[in-house]
């Protein structure tokens, strides 16, 4: 499905542009079932994030992409399907009856683990907005999956909202402590806590 | 002895320092039982290693010719701001004028140098690069501290660039009687400005006692300071074979690097302080980032090529 030597090339642009060095700080690269969640500022963050990782992770985990953004034109759908191995999501709902989380339930049933951004859209500062539901709902319907914190650094300095050139700064990632299972917490303070968890590593 | 012969000359001393250099490490890696010793000694290894990597790309670069030495130090320019940026606070408004510095500046300014051209270089960054970046910022209508946001991109510009590119700008020179031997003097510059660096740290590992600026620079000692400077000038002195000095005007445009050298360091340690830092990056394993290699050079540079212009050429 991805095709290794493009994704190669992806990963060494990335890297010599922005450096996307990862940070380990509270959990290590492991194997085995994970949603990495992060905040979102910029087209280079699932890229980011997904490059830090070492390669073996890499093959089994796939970021969370809006469809309306990467399946538009050639060249974005071919990273996206072929280079990233993405699953996209239909930000608008889709249609009443199906459930848009719906591909991403598929992915964790399957096995791979998924890098998702919970705000939904890009932000223009460097902290996080507030987290829309649909961390909740993976999380509650996978309760084995650890739920991995990660900060993107500088991201939103390099390619903010509106810009097309990506600024070579120095660009980190940081992974945190996986987020503990609380029993009995309702959405929004599970959404919360995930959201400060993000923040505690800026 | 033609310029080539005096370079392999000068790669043969470099590399028996070095190899001196390596082999203390390894003695005192051996003797020392302490652990801050030891971290010292293996701070010491890195750096020496470090140092191995920096002369052998520059090597390379020289004896490729003037168009790789440039192309070096355009990388130098960009790995430089790139660090001098990643620290700066800056403001999604300001994403235009940093793209241009980036992407039209640096080229620019080490064009003019590859194909000669003087009188562009000399006034390109400080008047219209001065001029063109906070019209550029203008434009996004963001007038949160308009002024120091602006001043800082100038002022990493200026430093990165304008400064650095004055190490290259050396081949530009017309110096009579030196025709053809202008890499040998970027070399001495160089040379001097790094060993003044290196000998501070030594003398100052030795007989350090005096702080000399605890709040900006909690390393630098008055003796370290003396011992290293005045080593500096004397090797300087040594080297005026390689230049179109005689010894004398050798030591004293040694005296002038070496001065320059470390108020650079000194200026570049308080902006980082500034900016709420210790290392400008983590590129070069030991030193830091590239600006903390190259903080000395970016004052020394622009002062040396000025007063070999005055004074050298008709």
């Amino acid at each position: 499905m991805i095709v290794v030597f493009w994704s190669r090339l992806m990963i060494l642009l990335v890297r010599a542009l922005i450096g996307a060095a990862p940070r380990w700080l509270g959990s290590e690269p492991a194997a085995g079932l994970r949603i990495y969640f992060a905040n979102h500022s910029s087209h280079l963050d699932t890229l980011a994030l997904w490059s830090a990782l070492p390669p073996e992770l890499r093959l089994r985990t796939r970021p969370v992409a809006a469809a309306d953004y990467w399946n538009h034109g050639r060249l974005r759908r071919f990273i996206a399907q072929r280079v990233l191995n993405a699953v996209l999501i239909d930000r608008q709902g889709g249609d009443r009856h199906s459930n848009p989380l719906q591909p991403l339930f598929d992915a964790l049933d399957h096995g791979d683990s998924l890098i998702f951004f919970p705000e939904g859209t890009r932000r223009l500062q460097a902290l996080p907005d507030t987290f829309k539901p649909g961390l909740y709902h993976l999380a509650s319907r996978f309760p084995a999956a650890e739920l991995i914190p990660v900060y993107l650094e500088n991201l939103h300095r390099s390619l903010p909202k509106g810009s097309y050139f990506p600024l070579p700064l120095i660009c980190t990632v940081r992974f945190g402590a996986a987020l503990p299972r609380q029993s009995e917490e309702n959405k929004n303070d599970f959404l919360r806590r995930a959201r400060d968890a993000v923040v505690a590593l800026a | 002895m033609s310029a080539q012969q005096k370079f392999y000359w000068l790669i043969a001393g470099i590399v028996g320092l070095l190899l001196l250099a390596s082999l203390s490490g390894r003695v005192l890696r051996a003797r020392l039982q302490s652990e801050s010793g030891r971290a010292t000694v293996d701070n010491l290894i890195a750096r020496v290693r470090a140092w191995w990597v920096m002369v052998g790309v520059f090597c390379v670069a020289f004896l490729l010719g003037n168009i790789a030495t440039i192309v070096m130090f355009a990388l130098i320019s960009f790995f430089t701001l790139r660090e001098f940026i990643t620290l700066t606070p800056t403001r999604p408004a300001d994403h235009r004028s940093l793209s241009i510095a980036f992407v039209v500046l640096i080229p620019a300014q080490y064009y003019l140098i590859a194909t000669d051209w003087y009188g562009l270089f000399s006034i390109f960054i400080p008047v219209y690069g001065f001029l063109l970046l906070p019209t550029l910022a203008v434009i996004s209508q963001d007038t949160e501290q308009f002024l120091e946001r602006c001043s800082k991109i100038q002022w990493a510009v200026m430093l990165t660039i304008y400064c650095i590119s004055h190490v290259p700008a050396l081949l530009l020179l017309d110096i009579p009687g030196y025709e053809g031997q202008n890499a040998l003097l970027l070399f001495y510059m160089l040379l001097v400005v790094q060993m003044s660096d290196v000998l501070q740290y030594v003398f100052g590992k030795l007989f350090g006692k005096t702080k000399l600026a605890p709040v900006v620079s909690p390393s630098k000692t008055v003796e370290g300071l003396v011992g290293g400077a005045a080593s500096a000038t004397l090797l300087g002195a040594a080297m005026w074979w390689i230049t179109p000095f005689t010894p004398l005007q050798a030591a004293a445009m040694a005296l002038a690097t070496v001065t320059m050298g470390f108020v650079g360091g000194l200026v570049l340690s308080a902006v980082k302080r500034s900016l709420g830092a210790k290392d400008w990056g983590s590129m070069i394993q030991g030193h830091g980032g590239m600006m903390d290699r190259m903080d000395s050079v970016s004052f020394a540079a622009p002062v040396f090529f000025h007063l070999t212009r005055y004074f050298f050429t008709p």
